[in-house]
């Protein structure tokens, strides 16, 4: 059964130095406010792992989180770079970022091999690319039935999964709908998890396409109203677009970036969990 | 195209035009963010209302009334016919061969179509630029039916072979996708704003099919960088209509951000650009 406990504890009780960590959420329901706790909880030598990196995943990388980045697209979506995986990938500021690179299909039959016990999957993908060659744990496999040469890519089980959630009940179930990515695999996968939401309600309502983690698929439920931002939690919270603009010359310039963690992350006013 | 030809427009705007022309009414689209988004919305927009934009975000059907910045934005997934999740869009959708067109951009692109989003320079571990990486490129550019790519045409973008195959287009040349088991035709068309460049179909070799109007033939061989062929029987595309400009505009005016109003989708330093996400 999921323990609801406030997010610096689920944060202190599941994420630990040296992890795998995957923090998902296909561009709806980023886990920010999680991502947050993690910087100033201050873990070091992360392997990351995420499809999209995203804004979530540079702040993390800049803050000194990660020795590690498994991921298959790292840019800020519809704007241009993500400046701080950048500069740790070209410079290996603020420390080394070792990559290990997919594609999209690839993370997402990743996470469907963990989160169904599988040590591989199998996919039509990643034929004639440099990421088959590039990535060891990309390798080609043939159908013992039709001899169709076919992809595997290794299963992704991670010491722990962060989700953002719109709601739970007082349970511990979860529920979450509109985009929902890959989140319910990434949870299953996982040895451990975490799902923050928008808010703990008496009763989870029928909503279109949600989907439930029934409470004892979870470890940790805490409330992080807003916690997405600049993401986004449909039906409570909208986009930022200005934000995902704004990040870019923010994450340019590292003192630019030092002094929006001080000013955002580490400030004792930004501990309530409000991310800006 | 039988309306008017409209006056002032922009090497852009004819890109972006040309690309929305690709798209026939009734299609699916798998469609990349950025430039390729913007063309698909403006197909939509225009000569293509039944154009069915599919999104790697698991959004199918998705009839966004602005351009969206990113593949999540929740209009997205307020206006399809279905959201699925992100495996059940790869597995189910676009692996099999559903989907006729994928819309893809690029970083770099060489004479077999190869597409790189992922590192500029020989040197993996220590790129000259480190790109965004694949996202759902590879897959779309191997399982749709056919592929379409839009980008801006210079010497560090058209190169003789890409730093890194993100993406296949014809491989090595002839037989590279069936020896590479890539069930889909690749790509049929690259759109730039010089241009349009389709592959050879004897050497898969990308030649160049089709000009601008006011755009020359030096000028676009100068912006690739291999030796590029023309086309016997190349043509001069028709300008936009004052419709398809207007289209274009409303799309624009209704969803960019002010910042980059003076700057069309994407436009970036080189290796900036956002690939399909």
């Amino acid at each position: 059964m999921a323990e609801i406990v406030s997010l610096s504890e689920a944060i202190a009780l599941a994420v630990h130095d040296g992890d795998t960590v995957a923090m998902e959420g296909f561009t709806h329901l980023i886990p920010h406010a999680a991502g947050h706790e993690v910087i100033r909880q201050r873990r070091r030598n992360l392997t990351l792992v995420r499809m999209t990196p995203d804004v979530i995943y540079d702040q993390m990388i800049g803050a000194g989180c990660a020795s590690k980045l498994i991921f298959s697209w790292g840019g800020n979506p519809g704007v241009g770079s993500l400046h701080r995986f950048r500069d740790a990938v070209q410079n290996s500021w603020p420390c080394p970022l070792e990559l290990e690179e997919h594609s999209h299909a690839g993370m997402a039959n990743r996470y469907v091999a963990g989160a169904s016990g599988l040590p591989f999957a199998v996919l039509r993908g990643y034929s004639g690319t440099s990421l088959a060659t590039r990535t060891p744990n990309i390798a080609p496999i043939t159908c013992p039935f039709t001899g169709e040469l076919l992809t595997a890519v290794a299963a992704l089980t991670p010491d722990v999964t962060v989700i953002h959630a719109q709601r739970a009940d007082r349970a511990g179930n979860v529920q979450f709908w509109g985009i929902t990515g890959v989140q319910k695999e990434a949870v299953l996968a996982a040895r451990r998890s975490i799902a923050t939401v928008e808010e703990i309600v008496d009763e989870l309502t029928p909503q279109p396409g949600a989907i439930v983690l029934p409470s004892w698929t979870v470890g940790y439920v805490a409330t992080a109203p807003g916690g997405a931002h600049p993401s986004y939690a449909l039906g409570y919270t909208t986009r930022d677009n200005d934000f995902y603009q704004a990040w870019d010359p923010i994450s340019r310039d590292r003192e630019k970036f030092g002094r929006w963690l001080d000013e955002h992350v580490y400030a004792p006013s930004a501990v309530a969990g409000l991310a800006p | 195209m039988t309306a008017a030809p409209a006056a002032g427009y922009t090497a852009d705007e004819m890109m972006a035009i040309t690309a929305a022309r690709a798209l026939r009414d009734g299609m699916t689209c798998f469609v990349g963010i950025g430039l390729p988004s913007e063309a698909a919305n403006l197909a939509r927009a225009s000569h293509a209302p039944s154009l069915t934009l599919i999104y790697e975000s698991g959004t199918i059907g998705a009839k966004p009334p602005a351009l969206p910045l990113s593949i999540g934005d929740g209009v997205l997934a307020e206006t399809a016919d279905a959201v699925v999740s992100v495996p059940e869009i790869f597995n189910y959708w676009l692996q099999p061969g559903r989907i006729d067109v994928g819309f893809l951009g690029a970083a770099q692109i060489d004479r077999f179509a190869n597409i790189n989003t992922t590192v500029i320079g020989p040197d993996y571990a220590h790129p000259a630029v480190r790109l965004p990486g694949a996202g759902g490129a590879p897959e779309i550019a191997g399982s749709c039916r056919e592929v379409i790519v839009v980008l801006r045409q210079n010497r560090r973008a058209f190169v003789d072979r890409v730093d890194f195959v993100t993406s296949v287009g014809f491989g090595d040349g002839p037989g590279s996708r069936q020896r590479l088991g890539l069930a889909g035709a690749g790509p049929q068309k690259v759109i730039t704003d010089l241009g349009v460049l389709e592959p050879d179909p004897a050497t898969c070799e990308l030649r160049l099919t089709g000009t601008y109007p006011g755009t020359v033939v030096a000028d676009i061989k100068a912006a690739t960088g291999w030796d590029l062929q023309v086309a016997a029987d190349l043509r001069e595309l028709p300008p936009p209509t004052e419709a398809e400009l207007a289209a274009l505009r409303r799309l624009r005016a209704a969803t960019l951000p002010p910042a980059a109003n003076t700057a069309p989708t994407g436009q970036t330093d080189q290796g900036e650009q956002p690939n399909d996400h």
